[in-house]
Parts: C-alpha cells; structure tokens; sequence
C-alpha cells in the first residue's frame, strides 16, 4: 500500500528543525521526507557536504536516528561497514532487531568523488539505500560545478566568460550508470510530488539488497532562484522532461510521469540566475542545443521504460 | 598447551585474526600484505571464523567501511601496504579521530615514486602523526604477539585508539620462521568480549560519529585525543606484562641488547634488530663494548625510557629505514630530541639504509660499529650500502 498525507502526518519526524540549511534547500526536503518514509530503526551516513555541515554542528544535531560523518568520497564504504557489523553482530545473536541502512551525499559526492566507493558498496550488495541529493554542483564549497552540472550552467569553476558560456559538457548519466550495476532497485525523482519521493524510499528500503535514488534537489543560492519557487521549479524539471521521473525495478524500467504537454527548456532555464546569459539572442543557439540534448536524453529514458517516443 | 609450527609474518598476523575472529575485516589487497588477506579469506570460506569479510574496491574505502564497521560497535580488523595506506590517509586520521579502536596489519613497504614493492618504513613513517599506536615488530613471532596484543591495548576504555601492527615487507612477511603459537581458548580468554562504547547500532540510543566541530569545540576534542594517547605507555606495559605471563616473552616498549656497559649503540627498529644483535654478539666475542637499542613502540613515543637508556653513551648511530626529505630522518630526528634533556650526551649519527628493500647485511651494519668506535661520525647523513 503507498503511503499517503495522512500516513506521514502521523508519524514522528526524524529529521527535524534546529538545521542550518537555507530556506527553500531541495536537500533538506529529500533528506526530511526520506526519513519520514522509514518507520524502522535505521542508521544513516552522510557524505561531506551541506548536508552534513549544516545538520550537525557540534554539539546539535537535526537528526534523531544514528548517524555518521566520516569523509566526502565514502559515504557508501561507511555505510557497508556498519551494515557489515550490523549482519556480523546479527549472526552472533548481539542484535536481534531489524535496522535498516541509508547513505545521502551530493551530486558532487556521489557522480564525481564518491562514484567508486558507491560502485563498489553496490557491486559488493550490502543492504542500504543512497539518496543522491542532487543539486547539480558542489554547493558546500561555494556554487562550483560537478559531473552532474547541465551543459551552460554558470558556476564558479566554470564560470560564464567573454569566450565561455558556462559549463561546456553535459552531466553524465548517473542514474543509467547505477543501473548498470544490476542492483535491485533504482529510481530517478525529485520533489515535484513529496509522495513520489517517499514511495520510492518506501521500497527501495523495503528491497533487500542495495537501493539507490537519484533526486534531483535544487540549490536556491547556487540556482538563484527565488526560495519559494523551489518546488515549482521542480515541477519544470519534470514537465519540460528536463529530469524523467523513473523506477528500474530488477532491471524493468518504468515511467512514473509523462507530462501531457511537454514544455520547451527555456521554462525551466528562464526562472534561473545561472541561465541568465542564455537569454540574449546571440545565444539562442545554445538553448536549442540545450533542447536537442533533454530531447535526446528523455527519448532514452522513453526507450528503456517501453514507452512510445 | 603452546605449539610451535613454521609461519610467514603475514600468516603469523592471519593466524592471529583467526584466533581474534574479529567481527568485521574490511580489506583490498597489496603486495607485500596480500597474503594476509588470502589467508584470512580461506579461514572465512572453511567457516574457521564468523567474520563479515568486506573485499572493498579500495583501501580508502577498506578503511572507511572499518570505520563505520568500529562505530556501528564491531570489532574490526585490516591490513595494508605502502601505496594502500598512502590512499588510506584521510580515514586513517578519520579512525584515530573518532577513537575507533581498530587494529591494522602493515606490512612496511617503499612509497612510490619510483614503484617498488619491497620493504623501508616510508610508508607508517609518514601516518606518525595519524593518532594511530604503531608497534614495530623483529620477527614473525612479534608479528603474532603485538597483534593479540594491539587488541587489547586499543579496546582499553582508557585508551581506544586504534594500532598499527608493522612488519618488514618480504622480509618479515614472506621468511617462514618458527612462531610459538597459543591455544585458540587462550587468546580469546585473553582478548575478551569486545564491548563497544557508544555504538550506531544501538538505534534506541541514537549516536552521532562526525559531526562538524569548528572552531568552538574541535580543539577540545583534540586536547582529548592527545590524552588518551598519553594514557598508552602504562596501559601498553600492563597488557605487555599480562600477556608475558601467558607467553613467557617480554614486550618492553624499547629493547635493550647488550646495553648496560656498551659505549657504542645503534638505534634500529623492525627486522635490521636481528641483524644487528648478530653483529653485536660478535663484536662482543672480540671484547667491543657494544649495544643495540631497538624500538618497539614508536607512538607514543617512549622518549624517557630511551634518554635514560642513550645518557652516556660515548657513540650513538640511529638507523632510519625511511627519510623526510629536506630534514633529518624521523627516527634520528626523536632520538636527537629526546637526548636533549640528558647531561651526559652521546655523540649521535644517522645512517639512512635499506630504501626499497636494499640488503642490509651484518657486515654494513658492522660498519656502523666501526664509524662509531673509530670516530668517524659526520654531521650529515650517511646512506648505507647506497652506490654514490
């Protein structure tokens, strides 16, 4: 049965105020409405970041379940050690309860840094989910870019010169990438639907073996947009087909959106401070490449899902 | 009943991880330290022990899984080599920083550049630093006791900190030697139940291991740190004493050898000691007064126990299998420091020697002996049995 409104009303937060992030964080959503979909007891591990640095500045803590911090690239490895303590103690009859695993690191700390230590946690099949918080740059460090950083974006490191517009390559397929691994759960969501999000928690966590979400969360400051246009933006996301929303359960991929009516890019790229540059004439050009690219990678997604194109 | 059979050092330490049956080893394999690993996986796959093997991709990663194994309130166990710790270093700090008392195999290898794969201390010499305690063992047999040892030593309440367990590469590691080994039932009355401090798995307790501690609090944590770190001499030589007992072996934190009425000593750690202590069995024969010093326990480091042994001395040559480029070697470096305070002062040399597994035979070490008896003592640095 997927969980509605009223399911989560009645539970007890485990990811609670007091947290540093700013107003309008796409990472504080994913990270609150994750916990909320786990109702076991659970231990979680965070990859360095603003998620971590804002959460739990000694001697506070946002977080009313076990947690661990211990570097950027290895959110996965710290993770599969203590699931690996947890089925080792298990076995010796020390712990009796069920504990579920889950590990949360950016899109700097999963698509670039973390991408080995995720491979090899997934490839070894301990039993955790990873929620890539995804808001497409290295946020804690000041707006720079990373694998996961669309094609024209303006970052810090790749920033929008006289000669330059931006970011000059596309992001890599992450979500394809874990897909790869042949695991037995994977999705790609963001936070245009909360439910969306939390179903997905709810199996992969319900899915033995390791799990892995792909959510897009965006970043206010490093996107400059305004805070309360964050969930809008998300829905853009989704209805320009910008970021698909898809399961790929035991390798059966499935479609969980299709919009009625695709949108053009440019409503997702217009509200945005990072596209800004985009929107003279001379560089119409790049938001048609822009589009020929969304096009391309959603008809993938189309393809894998068995749906018409 | 004790029984003696024929071991490498590397299957001495996976004997003694059989007899431990840690509850999680998390490992990547690197030459000269491979074997351990092997072995340990064929007493995983016969069922000889219940541990969690985790085969990581890497070793930062094999160590990271440690640590969240240690925190989670395992008792957790690795190895590695050179290059493996190097690609280790963040979490390594991460371990001791989080006072995780894990307890680590390494077996001493060359740093790249150039690759090499035989054996100098280049390698823990640069994690001296780490936070970590750092045995350093003779032989094989040392290989085995430290380990049994180190678990001990790491998982005293008013220490846990974790320990680096160092062996020779090739030398150490690959020599079959006759290792002494203790009944199963012994070592595991003698480690005891591994209770953990404040474990992620106790989720009724919910606990937070790496939270972000700025300017306000991390220096406290580090003032504590470096406390616990003072606790280790008198914690080591109780369990070094409660261990003697069992095994009829001392484990002092420096060996003296022929040391009371020697003028001429020589400071060496690790297996370069066996060699030394023919060398000096044999000048001995021919009435020379000479000594060897050798370190066992290199952090904390055992400053007093090595002034009050060095204090007047006529000639001391220390013996580094590492270096630190641009500065004096590391373990002539502490030697020196640790005399200043002495009145009678020996005069001191440094010799680096053996870099990536160079031989060094009695006959150079004999040399040493005879730089030191003759006077020929310089202020640089000398290199042993390097072709200038």
């Amino acid at each position: 049965m997927p969980l509605t409104v009223r399911d989560l009303l009645k539970r007890e937060e485990k990811f609670v105020y007091g947290h540093r992030l700013c107003p309008g964080c796409g990472a504080a959503l994913t990270a609150r409405l994750t916990m909320l979909a786990i109702n076991e007891p659970v231990v979680v591990s965070c990859a360095t970041g603003c998620l971590e640095v804002s959460t739990t500045i000694y001697p506070y803590t946002a977080w009313r379940v076990s947690w661990i911090h211990s570097a950027f690239e290895n959110a996965a490895a710290t993770i599969s050690g203590v699931e690996a303590a947890y089925r080792a103690l298990k076995k010796k009859g020390k712990i009796s309860k069920d504990v579920k695993f889950v590990a949360f690191g950016g899109d700097g700390g999963t698509y670039d840094i973390g991408l080995q230590s995720l491979s090899g946690a997934l490839e070894r099949g301990h039993d955790f989910l990873y929620i890539c918080y995804n808001n497409e740059g290295y946020m804690n460090t000041g707006a720079q870019r990373s694998g996961g950083t669309p094609m024209c974006a303006d970052t810090t490191t790749a920033p929008v010169g006289k000669v330059i517009p931006g970011k000059t390559q596309w992001r890599k397929d992450l979500t394809a990438i874990v897909a790869g691994h042949h695991i037995p759960y994977v999705a790609q969501t963001t936070l245009h639907n909360p439910l969306d999000l939390v179903n997905k928690v709810r199996k992969a966590i319900e899915t033995p073996g390791p799990a892995f979400i792909n959510v897009l969360a965006p970043c206010v400051r490093f996107w400059r947009v305004d805070p309360a246009d964050m969930i809008k933006l998300c829905k853009l996301a989704v209805d320009t087909c910008f970021w698909p929303v898809f399961e790929i359960i035991n390798d059966e991929w499935k479609l969980s959106y299709k919009p009625k009516e695709k949108k053009p890019i440019e409503e997702f790229l217009k509200i945005q401070g990072r596209f800004r540059h985009l929107f003279v004439p001379e560089k119409r050009h790049l938001i048609d490449e822009i589009q020929k690219h969304v096009d391309r990678e959603w008809n993938f997604v189309l393809k894998m899902c068995g749906e018409t194109v | 009943m004790k029984k003696k059979i024929p071991l490498t050092g590397n299957a001495a330490f996976a004997e003694a991880m059989r007899q431990i049956n840690p509850d999680v080893v998390a490992a990547y394999p690197i030459t000269p330290q491979t074997e351990i690993m092997m072995t340990f996986a064929e007493f995983v796959a016969d069922g000889l022990v219940d541990t969690e093997l985790v085969t990581a991709e890497s070793e930062h990663s094999a160590m990271s899984a440690c640590v969240g194994a240690s925190a989670a309130g395992a008792r957790v166990m690795t190895a590695t080599s050179a290059q493996g710790l190097a690609l280790m270093h963040e979490v390594v700090y991460i371990a001791s920083g989080l006072r995780l008392p894990i307890v680590m195999g390494v077996v001493n290898r060359a740093l790249s550049a150039p690759i090499n794969i035989h054996c100098d201390h280049a390698d823990t010499m640069a994690e001296r630093d780490s936070g970590w305690i750092q045995i350093y063992s003779e032989t094989a047999q040392e290989v085995y006791d430290h380990t049994i040892l180190a678990i001990r030593l790491a998982e005293r309440e008013d220490v846990r900190l974790p320990v680096m367990v160092c062996q020779d590469g090739f030398i150490t590691s690959h020599g079959v030697e006759p290792v002494e080994i203790l009944d199963d039932e012994v070592v595991k009355k003698f480690i005891g139940e591994f209770k953990p401090w404040n474990p992620l798995l106790d989720t009724d307790n919910p606990k937070t291991y790496g939270a972000l501690d700025l300017f306000d609090y991390y220096f406290e944590h580090k003032r504590q740190q470096f406390e616990a770190m003072k606790h280790v001499p008198k914690a080591y030589e109780e369990v070094a004493e409660e261990l003697s007992k069992i095994t009829g072996r001392k484990y002092p934190k420096v060996e003296g050898f022929y040391m009371d009425d020697a003028e001429y000593v020589i400071v060496v750690m690790s297996s370069t000691a066996g060699t030394t202590k023919h060398v000096v069995k044999e000048l001995r024969a021919q009435g020379k007064k000479v000594g060897l010093l050798k370190i066992r326990l290199y952090r904390p480091f055992p400053k007093e126990e090595i002034s009050r042994l060095l204090e007047g001395k006529k000639a001391v040559a220390v013996l580094d299998r590492a270096y630190s480029v641009g500065a004096e070697a590391p373990l002539f470096c502490e030697i020196k420091s640790a005399l200043y305070d002495v009145k009678a002062k020996p005069v001191l040399a440094s010799y680096i020697y053996g870099l990536g597994g160079r031989d060094t035979p009695p006959s150079l070490i004999r040399s040493v002996y005879e730089d030191l008896m003759n006077g020929n003592i310089s202020k640089e640095e000398k290199y042993l049995g390097v072709r200038e």
